[in-house]
Parts: structure tokens; sequence; C-alpha cells
């Protein structure tokens, strides 16, 4: 196990977010974590990797009890994560943007461009490395999010929604370019709605809903748990995943 | 209702829209498709007047928009609920549900807002709560309720789905769906390709600033290059 979070709990107010959340993601493998929106996906990433401390529990990275470190930390021992809504620096060119990252591990300039090319070209950017970044389209700043993270050599990568606002051709492009990544030894845990591409790429699947977990399985094992078609897929989605499309 | 004819328009010197014609007849949904930085955002917001049209023209009702400011446009009931949300994070829900109404529909505010808890009942619990507390999926349904408070004839929905559920998602469509029986027309503005050709009468395919291809759901999906090209089959 890569990552292990024990009765892990958060409260906003008096919102409960996250309660009494125990998972455990293995190595070098892919891991979808669902739910419903509102449901505490995001604040679960923000847990493990030091963004919010949590009330209670703890989280332990390689047997090493990391909880409530701050993300820069975290970062170093080999933890990253994108964002849900992408932030690069506009005026900077995509290969800047990458170096930043890159910087964690190279304190050179010079290391981390050339880091950030090598990165650019995993992530399909190495024809745009001199564009800024803010004249990429929202496909190529998802893939700029993506070299951003990986520019820190992580062994365990948080993806928020990484496919959102991609049309299914762009979905398709990306999906073998996230299973890469976890044949190239990265273990991946991804929040996700696009169904298809979780039941085409995750190894295993956490539900969550309501700031609890309610299923945990392979993915054809939770997309068909009654809890979960009525919380998170609808029976039209439900169906349409049975019927081999999403 | 909504009639665009050899439009040219983007920002600055950059010219995004190369001529381009679509219009969307009175009580229809048309899905707009096309890949990310096809143009499709530029389009809308040089529709609802925020980027000034370089050539071309805009009617909406028989009545030249052209020219018109952005909040003559939305006076005149043309509507965009914008991709990525845009509610106003420090305010609450009440009140950017409110704002919706400072154009258009003010008379009829408290009448508006019933109809719209209505629909999106899950609202009602959060009206005092910040809206930049809120989850993706209630962010989303503050939008659309934000665009309904002020009297859409024609609503232009960008990328809604976004960031739901599959199980949010489909109550989404319903909900478009339901709007336009009651007689609202809307351009739909969609990466979910699929479900938007479920609920569209027509549907356009953009690229390049300028329209590829324009005719029925069935049509398209008759069409292995577009097939292949944007669902990804």
């Amino acid at each position: 196990m890569i990552l292990q979070v024990e009765d892990i709990s958060v409260s906003f107010g008096g919102v409960a977010a996250v309660q009494d959340v125990s998972l455990a993601i293995e190595i070098g493998k892919i891991t979808a974590l669902i739910g419903p929106n509102g449901a505490g996906k995001t604040t679960l990433f923000n847990l493990v990797s030091g963004f919010l401390k949590p009330d209670s529990g703890r989280v332990f990275f390689e047997a090493k009890d990391i909880t409530g470190i701050a993300p820069h930390l975290a970062c170093r021992l080999g933890m990253a994560r994108t964002f849900q809504i992408v932030q690069p620096f506009g005026a900077q060119s995509v290969k800047e943007n990458i170096a930043v990252g890159a910087h964690l591990r190279y304190a050179g300039r010079a290391d981390a461009l050339r880091a950030a090319e090598e990165v650019a070209a995993r992530v399909g950017l190495a024809s745009e490395l001199d564009k800024a970044a803010a004249s990429l389209t929202i496909a190529g700043r998802k893939r700029l999010e993506l070299a951003r993270a990986l520019a820190t050599q992580p062994k365990l990568l948080l993806l928020d929604e990484v496919l959102a606002g991609l049309n299914p051709r762009e979905i398709a492009d990306v999906l073998p370019l996230v299973r890469g990544l976890r044949d190239s030894g990265i273990t991946v845990l991804m929040v996700e709605h696009v169904m298809q591409a979780v039941m085409s790429l995750a190894d295993a699947t956490w539900v969550l809903s309501n700031g609890k977990l309610i299923a945990h399985g392979t993915p054809a094992q939770v997309t068909s748990h009654p809890a979960v078609v009525e919380a998170y897929l609808g029976h039209g989605a439900a169906a349409r995943l049975k019927a081999g499309y999403a | 209702m909504l009639e665009i004819s050899g439009l040219r328009g983007g920002y600055g010197q950059v010219e995004v829209l190369r001529g381009l014609s679509l219009n969307v007849a009175r009580g229809e949904i048309v899905a707009l498709l096309g890949s990310n930085g096809a143009g499709k955002s530029t389009l809308n917001n040089t529709v609802c007047g925020l980027f000034p049209a370089f050539s071309g023209r805009i009617a909406f009702e028989g009545r030249d928009i052209t020219r018109l400011r952005s909040h003559e446009i939305i006076a005149a009931g043309l509507i965009q609920v914008p991709e990525g949300r845009r509610v106003f994070p420090d305010l609450s829900v009440l009140e950017n549900l409110e704002l919706g109404s400072y154009r258009r529909g003010r008379e009829r505010r408290a009448r508006n807002l019933e109809k719209v808890l209505l629909i999106f009942s899950k609202l009602k619990n959060l009206l005092s709560r910040t809206a930049g507390t809120l989850s993706g999926g209630e962010q989303q349904m503050l939008a659309i309720g934000r665009g309904l408070m002020a009297e859409p004839r024609l609503l232009i929905l960008d990328e809604p789905s976004l960031g739901l559920s599959p199980l949010l998602v489909e109550e989404l469509f319903l909900l478009i769906k339901n709007l336009n029986r009651e007689s609202l027309s809307v351009l739909l503005v969609e990466q979910n390709v699929g479900q938007s050709l479920e609920i569209a009468q027509r549907a356009y395919v953009m690229e390049n600033g300028a329209i590829l291809f324009h005719g029925s759901p069935e049509e398209l999906l008759a069409n292995p290059d577009l097939k292949r090209a944007y669902l990804g089959l």
C-alpha cells in the first residue's frame, strides 16, 4: 500500500464533509474515487495532500505518518496533485510552467527546463513548448496541469477531474497517457465523473457519498452496486454502462 | 429566433469566428458541438455582446442585436449560462439568484425565485450559504437558476454538464428538455455529445471558427467521419 487513510474526518462549520473514511491505495495501480457532487472527493484529496488538516484520523504515505503535513512537503515525499480548475501562469510559456514543478528536483534552471521538455513530450505537449500557457485550449491546459504535477516526479499522482471539459475524442486521447503513467510505475488516484474512463482505466474504485464510503471494488462491481446506482450513476447511466458504452 | 449570418469576430486582432452562420428557431433545442478551441465560447460571448463582432449580423427575434451592449441583449431575453459557472463566490446563493433578475424579470423576482427553487429544490436549504462553498454540482444548479431568474426567451448553456456526476447529468438533460417543453428555446454547447444529441432537434459542428456540419442528430450520427472526430467512436 502506498497510501493509507485511517478514520479521517473533517467538518466545515456544521457540515461533516468527510466522516470516518478509511481507504488504502495499492502501489502501481490506478484507483478511481467516484461519487456525487458534494460527496467530499476533493476534500479528501485536500486532506491527503496536506491542503487541509483533518479533525481526526491519520494519513500514511509509504507507511510514514504524514497527517497534517504541508503540501510542499507531501510533494517532496513524492505525492503530487492536479486541480479541477487549472490555473497556469498564463503569460509564461508551457515549458516555463512545467519547469516550476521540475524545480522541486532540479535547482539549476537549465536542468529544470530540460526536465520540463521531457515531461512535455510525455504528455503530448512537445509542439507547444514555447506557447504562452494562456493560449492553450482547455484540452491543452489539462495536459499542462498534468505535466506540472509529473515534473515533480511523483510516486503517487492525485488527479482531480483531468478529463472534465474534454470531448469524447479528446478523452480517448488522454486514456493511453494515464495508462502509460501507471505502466511507468506511478500510482494514480483519480477523481473522475467520466465513467467510460473509470471503466477503462481503473483497477480499483472507491465510492464516496455524503462524506462516507459506500462501496469499494472493481469498476464493474461498484457500478452494479444498488447504492451506487441510486446515489451516483442514475439508472440511465448504469444501463448504458452495462450495455458497454458510457 | 436567433439568426447569425456571416459572423466574424474574435479577440483584439485575432479572428476566431470566420464567417459563421447559425440559427435557432423558436421552441428548439440546438446542440453546438466541436473540439476545444473551435470557437464555441467565443461565439457565445460575441452573441451576448461581450466581444464586438468584426462583421456579419446577429438578429434576435427579428431585431438586429449585432452592436448592442450585453445588458441590452440580456434585457431582450437572450441569456447565457457561462462555462465554468461563474457564480459570485463571496455572495450568498440567494444574492446570486437575485442578481439574475437585475436587468430583466425584476418585477416578478419573488415568483421566479419560487419557481427556480421548485426546480432546484436542493438550493432551498443553501440560500444563505456563500456560493463559493458549494460543490461543483450545486454551483452549476445555481448558475442555471440565476439564468432562469432573467426569464430567458433563449437560453445559451455553455457546457452545463461539466464536472457533474452521471446522475446529475441525466437530471440536467431532463431539466433542459422540460424547460424546452415549456417553450424555452435552448442553444446547448456541450462536450457530452451523446446525451446532447438525444435531446436536440438539430446540431451544428463547429471547427476552426466555422460551421463544418449542420443537420439532425440522426444525420450527424450517420456520418462516420464526424462520429470518429467528435464521439471518439
